[in-house]
């Protein structure tokens, strides 16, 4: 028991690696704050798109997001952090990781939102525009507000998986919290500091998770 | 030229014939470690959500703090406490192992409260029936409550087996043996990115078929209102 106190929770070392903890944590907020919402708004581009019903175009954002659902995020980010510098490209390292998360996350939160689209029945639209209302207006006021009601679980849900995501940046050395709690941990020969990181993604995380729990089960019994 | 550049850098035949071999066998434990994970992250998550049907309450308490608990952690955080962390108590495990438990003990939370869910949609009326006709708890849950539950299960089990098998990809960061492992040391024992494109192409080869069927899936068990 004593070992363990001294392995997983030793509180000296924690306070030594505490700054360099914290620092980890801001950079995931920030991350995190570039991304969800550039991964939102693009999403929700590439469904209103779709909404179009343009042939030719929906067989391409079908391709789109079908490749980068069947692409894992980390081989993503590996071959973009590995290839642009060979294609003459040599962009900031923040840049290429959130250039690789918003391919990954874009096309996720486009399927939700082109499934909210779709749950909106079509005599809505027909309403809106026969009051005289544009189809921008339709769209704005009448179609989105519904759609995105029908979905929020599922865009809660995405979000956190998007958080969660943020962790694989660490591989290509950005500094968030996993990669400073694995060089707090080398350095100090300690799991505290890595224990430390786990407990503070479940502090953080926690309420997405029971809010997403809450949602889907009310949407469930309404059923 | 700028062309010849690009084939030279990524779609380097040379060194592809280097290092195809390392990838396919990549590739092999990258489909072993993930059928692995479904196996085991499917039972024990359909067995936790049985348990929880029982009512029983420090049982069900403790479930769902596990179900919170392994939705909220990262994988990649999981996989290292468990490599990582655990050793200096005395708890080594192989790279294969830890990656294997991580993302079993994830999916295993998203599918219990998936097959949870299932089960409450299930309505009252039918556990009812089942009891009075003589069957025990365990045959109701077995052959009436479940066979229901399922079909709704399905289209969120599919995703979120596709989203965890993608998940083998993290055993590299502990230097599993699976695709992007050979991709990126071949990479930089080249000093070329060939074998990063025949890694990506080597998870489009497995995930593109299954990506698809589950669009099939989704729309054949959808939920009709």
């Amino acid at each position: 028991m004593d070992q363990i106190l001294q392995v997983f929770f030793n509180v000296a070392i924690l306070e030594r690696v505490w700054p360099f903890l914290w620092r980890g944590v801001q950079m995931t907020v920030a991350l995190s704050f570039v991304v969800v919402p550039i991964g939102l708004a693009s999403g929700l581009a590439v469904a209103m798109l779709y909404h179009l019903h343009r042939k030719w175009l929906n067989r391409l954002l079908s391709a789109y997001v079908d490749f980068f659902r069947a692409f894992p995020p980390l081989v993503l980010l590996l071959f973009i952090y590995g290839g642009l510098p060979f294609l003459g490209l040599d962009l900031p390292l923040f840049a290429t990781v959130a250039l690789a998360f918003l391919l990954n996350t874009s096309s996720y939160y486009g399927e939700i939102f082109r499934a909210g689209l779709e749950s909106v029945p079509s005599g809505q639209a027909e309403a809106a525009r026969s009051t005289g209302l544009s189809r921008w207006q339709t769209m704005l006021w009448v179609i989105l507000p519904q759609a995105a009601r029908n979905v929020l679980p599922d865009l809660i849900s995405n979000t956190l998986e998007v958080i969660k995501l943020t962790t694989l940046a660490s591989v290509v050395g950005f500094t968030e919290l996993l990669n400073n709690a694995r060089n707090a941990q080398a350095l100090t020969y300690n799991a505290t500091p890595v224990v430390a990181a786990a407990l503070i993604y479940l502090v953080l995380l926690w309420p997405l998770v029971r809010l997403v729990s809450r949602l889907e089960h009310k949407s469930i019994a309404l059923r | 030229m700028e062309l010849q550049r690009l084939i030279f850098s990524f779609f380097n035949a040379e060194v592809a014939a280097r290092y195809w071999p390392d990838i396919l066998y990549g590739m092999w434990v990258t489909a072993y470690l993930g059928a692995a994970v479904i196996a085991a992250g499917l039972a024990a998550g359909l067995g936790l959500a049985m348990l929880r049907s029982f009512h029983f309450r420090p049982a069900s308490f403790a479930i769902v703090v596990f179900a919170d608990a392994f939705r909220a952690l990262p994988p990649l955080v999981v996989i290292i406490v468990l490599f990582f962390a655990f050793p200096y108590v005395g708890l080594a495990m192989s790279a294969f192992t830890a990656t294997w438990l991580a993302l079993s003990l994830v999916l295993a939370a998203f599918a219990e409260e998936i097959f949870w869910a299932g089960i409450l949609s299930v309505p009252k009326g039918q556990t009812e029936a089942a009891r009075s006709t003589g069957m025990s708890r365990l045959q109701t849950l077995a052959y009436v409550v479940i066979p229901q539950a399922v079909r709704l299960t399905i289209p969120p089990l599919t995703n979120r087996m596709i989203a965890i098998t993608k998940g083998t990809a993290l055993g590299s960061v502990v230097a599993v043996h699976e695709i992007i492992y050979y991709a990126s040391s071949g990479a930089s024992e080249a000093g070329n990115p060939t074998p990063l494109t025949l890694g990506a192409l080597a998870y489009l080869a497995i995930f593109l078929p299954v990506v698809l069927a589950s669009r099939w899936i989704e729309t054949r068990f959808a939920w009709k209102r």
